[in-house]
């Protein structure tokens, strides 16, 4: 399978996707980091994709959403933003509602 | 010329910024000493004005997109419109580098 369809059936498949430097678990970038921590706190499971591991998408990503930098964060296949945004989102209360609203249409 | 002030130029350019603070963190990262890797970029323009955050970004993001394909690594951006920017007055603080790399 061709790399953007790759990157394109992981954030069609889940409500909330990111794509990250190491894993929620184990981050390996303070940015990743930061940002899978908000989408944690909105306590419903998500997808990821360490991009470390996986060259082709690193390398690929970026033209995919037309967004140049790591993470990125999707929520019903769209592109969300990177940490900067996810985490003011996160802030106002707007990030749970938009995962909250996601999650409960996937179902 | 550095790769801090062409960052500056092109978004004083661009935004036609009302307030800009263009700040290297490369050094809180695992780059040499003296690299031009990490920016966080504090701009307040009226051409925020009704747009979405990603939309605002991406405006940052093509403007410096030849910095970004090259030696800029990370880039922090937190994108404010006047009023925005009165009730706020800051930007919040970057993480600490976990030692990623490229």
């Amino acid at each position: 399978m061709d790399v953007l369809e790759r990157i394109d059936e992981a954030v069609k498949k889940h409500a909330v996707f990111i794509f990250m430097k190491g894993t929620p678990q184990f981050p390996s970038c303070g940015f990743s980091s930061r940002t899978a921590e908000a989408l944690k706190q909105c306590g419903h499971e998500f997808g990821y994709c360490n991009v470390l591991a996986d060259p082709e998408i690193f390398e690929n990503l970026p033209r995919y959403a037309d967004w140049p930098t790591f993470p990125q964060v999707y929520i019903n296949g769209e592109l969300i933003g990177g940490c900067d945004i996810t985490c003011e989102m996160f802030e106002k209360g707007e990030l749970q509602k938009m995962i909250d609203e996601a999650v409960s249409a996937k179902a | 010329m550095t790769i801090e002030t062409d960052i500056i130029t092109k978004l004083q350019n661009t935004l036609k910024p009302e307030h800009l603070e263009v700040i290297n963190e490369s050094h809180m990262h695992n780059v040499p000493p003296g690299s031009e890797s990490h920016f966080k970029v504090i701009a307040v323009s009226d051409d925020f004005d009704g747009l979405m955050l990603v939309a605002r970004h991406r405006l940052i993001n093509r403007a410096l997109a030849e910095e970004l394909k090259g030696p800029v690594h990370a880039l922090s951006l937190h994108t404010m419109t006047p009023q925005e920017w009165a009730e706020k007055g800051e930007a919040p603080a970057s993480p600490p580098c976990m030692g990623g790399g490229k």
